[in-house]
């Protein structure tokens, strides 16, 4: 009994009934006609979209920025790249691998800047990294009609100028990680390459907090203090983790789009942090504390409730509701988080 | 220069900008005066009730309340099942307001006791609990009225027979407080030159102004004034600083409710999904333009404020469209001031706290560098 509330206490109550509302789902799935292989490979599918993403809220949290809710400039900085690499007219996995170089030339260059912002603002990043979030979307909005595009798959066909809303990577390098080595059984498939991609940046992202630069990160964010008096220099590291997470997060939305299929352009990153923050949090991280197992946990969990409640509630009730228990999920975790005692004895 | 002048002028500074901004605008945008200041009269009444309502969390130094949203949220209800029952005119406008106050006063009780708990970061916290609480807004809305909930008229229903329609028409009620003393002048030099003055609801802005202005003087002002400076120093003074911060809210709260009723009167429509989420954003961009900032803000910032915020709704887009032959783009462009200011304002903000807290420890210490407290980020 005691190991019981120990185990439930540690867990957390929310992600313990997210877990067995899951554990549910799944389990009532073939008794209600939904393909459980399908299910499970959907699933798979979504945490290889979205994995990268995830993981790109490790460094913030571990320097002490907090859950960054500015994610989307990293998405731009993704965006940046496809688009680019689309005008540039590259197919396959050339032009896969110049939508990801371009897109981490201009996340390094975005986080930079938003590092130094950050810097300035210490105990109140999470609002301010929304709200510049969100302007920065709507200045690119601006951006993406003036820019002069030319490729004529991007843009409007009638005006000749300014992007579309979604523009398709068919014929570009669409689900080319999903693809590479996938395993096709039935209705059953594993997306190899994208799940590959994804253990690889998150052993990077591991090498990289076992390094030196990494393990000085991690100091600033559980005592700052201290780490100043060891002689790491506290506004440098901060700046490296919102670099860091600007990068991950423009690798995962060129990653997303790949399987995905189409890229979204104006006000569609304007909410792509949430879901990414809500996943890390669900995995068990707190403000201040994120681990690879939070990203793993969290991102099955959140993408397996995402692919679970439409097919379910619609074979049940006939209703959907998906949106409305992904919204009350994502922000009930986010809530349960900021309100939490910020220190977790672990 | 004259150095009251230039203090002056860097206290306004966002206020000119403004300024400047709509004075270059306006002509641009090539929109008859006379329509301007129609609109413009129609929208400063009920807006202003919206950003009022914003003004006691800032003074209990909770800053800006995002949780505003779950008022608009009750208004909302309110409205809906007025225009199902087909109560219509003044009295449909003030059942929607009797409605709308208990679920807002629960509801604001709810947001600051969640924001009691994470003293330090409540605008976040209100932020995210009102996108929290919007799912539950619309499991109501979307998923119980007319299934659980009965709703007459079936009008208002999906086509599936439960959930309230995208778009509610408020017809009965559209404008009932607006022509209640009905007011118009003919102003030949303007195009058109019929401008209608909806006199009846700048006397209910200028009654919870005076309320606001009363509400300073009592007990519980001052309460919150204190609470607001130093919560230790009040706790220590024995005011009941938790109780204190909740009340700001509920009032907040129940205000903004209102306030919601009022606006979309004045619109005529109701966006089921939709109107509660933009008036938040809408409200807080409009005060901090009106020169108001996340510890300060007076009724001045929120009439000048909301002038200024609505000048500039009304004109970018045409101004936009008229400058670089789309209309997107300005509306782009409004949309990125509304975000931009609410992160200027907050990074202005942290910026000076942390400038007074690094000063004070300097003094004390004689250090250099601010030290961060330990795990303090929010």
């Amino acid at each position: 009994m005691e190991g019981l509330k120990r185990f439930i206490a540690d867990f957390g109550l929310p992600r313990l009934i997210i877990a067995v509302f899951l554990f549910l789902l799944f389990a009532v799935a073939p008794f209600v006609g939904v393909s459980l292989p399908a299910a499970i490979s959907d699933t798979l599918i979504r945490v290889g979209m979205n994995g990268i993403m995830v993981l790109a809220m490790i460094p913030m949290i571990q320097s002490g920025c907090g859950l960054n809710f500015g994610l989307s400039l990293g998405v731009i900085a993704g965006l940046l790249g496809s688009t680019i690499s689309i005008e540039m007219g590259l197919v396959g996995l050339l032009g896969f691998l110049m939508a990801v170089l371009l897109s981490q030339g201009f996340g390094a260059a975005f986080g930079f800047g938003y590092g130094k912002l950050l810097n300035r603002v210490k105990g109140g990043e999470m609002m301010i990294a929304t709200y510049v979030g969100f302007s920065s979307v709507m200045i690119m909005s601006i951006a993406w009609l003036v820019l002069p595009y030319k490729s004529p798959t991007m843009i409007w066909g009638f005006a000749g100028t300014g992007l579309r809303t979604t523009i398709s990577v068919e014929g570009f390098w669409r689900h080319i990680l999903d693809d590479f080595l996938a395993i096709q059984i039935a209705d059953f498939k594993f997306p190899t390459g994208a799940i590959l991609v994804f253990l690889l940046v998150a052993l990077a992202v591991w090498a990289f907090f076992h390094l030196k630069l990494g393990t000085a990160v991690t100091a600033v964010g559980s005592n700052p203090i201290y780490a100043k008096a060891s002689g790491i220099s506290v506004n440098k590291m901060r700046i490296v983790s919102v670099m860091m997470s600007t990068m991950l997060g423009a690798l995962g939305i060129v990653v997303f789009q790949q399987s995905f299929g189409f890229i979204q352009l104006y006000d569609g990153p304007l909410y792509m942090a949430f879901p990414a923050v809500a996943a890390i949090l669900i995995g068990g991280a707190s403000v201040n504390k994120a681990t690879l197992t939070h990203v793993f946990l969290g991102t099955l969990l959140y993408q397996g409730i995402l692919t679970m409640t439409p097919s379910i509630f619609n074979a049940v009730m006939k209703v959907d509701m998906s949106d409305v228990i992904r919204i009350i999920v994502s922000n009930g975790m986010i809530l349960y988080a900021l309100t939490r005692k910020t220190k977790v004895a672990k | 220069m004259n150095s009251k002048l230039r203090l002056f002028l860097i206290e306004n500074a966002v206020v000119i900008l403004f300024i400047i901004l709509i004075a270059f605008a306006i002509p641009v945008s090539e929109l008859p005066a006379g329509f301007l200041l129609q609109e413009i009269l129609m929208r400063i009444g009920p807006n202003a009730f919206l950003v009022i309502a914003l003004l006691l969390p800032i003074m209990a130094g909770m800053g800006l309340n995002f949780g505003m949203v779950l008022g608009a949220m009750a208004g909302q209800i309110g409205l809906i099942f007025i225009t199902d029952w087909g109560i219509v005119g003044i009295p449909g406008v003030l059942l929607a307001m009797i409605i709308s106050l208990p679920i807002s006063v629960f509801l604001g009780w709810v947001c600051g006791s969640i924001m009691n708990l994470a003293k330090g970061r409540e605008m976040v916290t209100g932020f995210i609990l009102a996108f929290f609480m919007n799912g539950i807004y619309m499991i109501v809305v979307l998923y119980a009225m007319g299934s659980i909930i009965p709703i007459l008229n079936p009008e208002l229903l999906l086509s599936r027979g439960y959930g309230i329609r995208n778009v509610v028409g408020l017809d009965g009620v559209r404008q009932s407080l607006d022509n209640l003393i009905p007011l118009k002048f003919n102003l030949s030099f303007l195009t058109p030159p019929f401008v209608k003055v909806p006199i009846f609801c700048f006397v209910i802005v200028a009654l919870v102004c005076l309320f606001i202005v009363w509400f300073r003087k009592t007990k519980l002002g001052q309460d919150m004034r204190a609470v607001g400076q130093d919560r230790a120093v009040a706790d220590a003074a024995g005011i009941p600083v938790e109780r204190t911060r909740i009340l700001a809210i509920i009032i907040s709260t129940a205000l903004a409710g209102i306030g919601q009723v009022i606006f979309l009167q004045t619109m005529g429509t109701i966006n089921t999904t939709a109107s509660h989420e933009q008036i938040g954003m809408f409200s807080i961009a409009a005060l901090l333009i009106g020169g108001a900032s996340v510890t300060r803000a007076s009724i001045p910032n929120v009439l000048i404020g909301v002038i200024l915020f609505h000048l500039l709704f009304l004109v970018s887009p045409m101004a936009g469209k008229n400058l670089v032959g789309s209309a997107q783009l300005g509306e782009f462009f409004r949309q990125s001031v509304s975000y931009g200011v609410i992160a200027v304002a907050l990074v202005l903000y942290e910026w000076k706290r942390q400038t007074q807290e690094h000063e004070s420890r300097a003094d004390l210490r004689g250090e250099t560098e601010p030290a961060k407290k330990a795990g303090g980020a929010a």
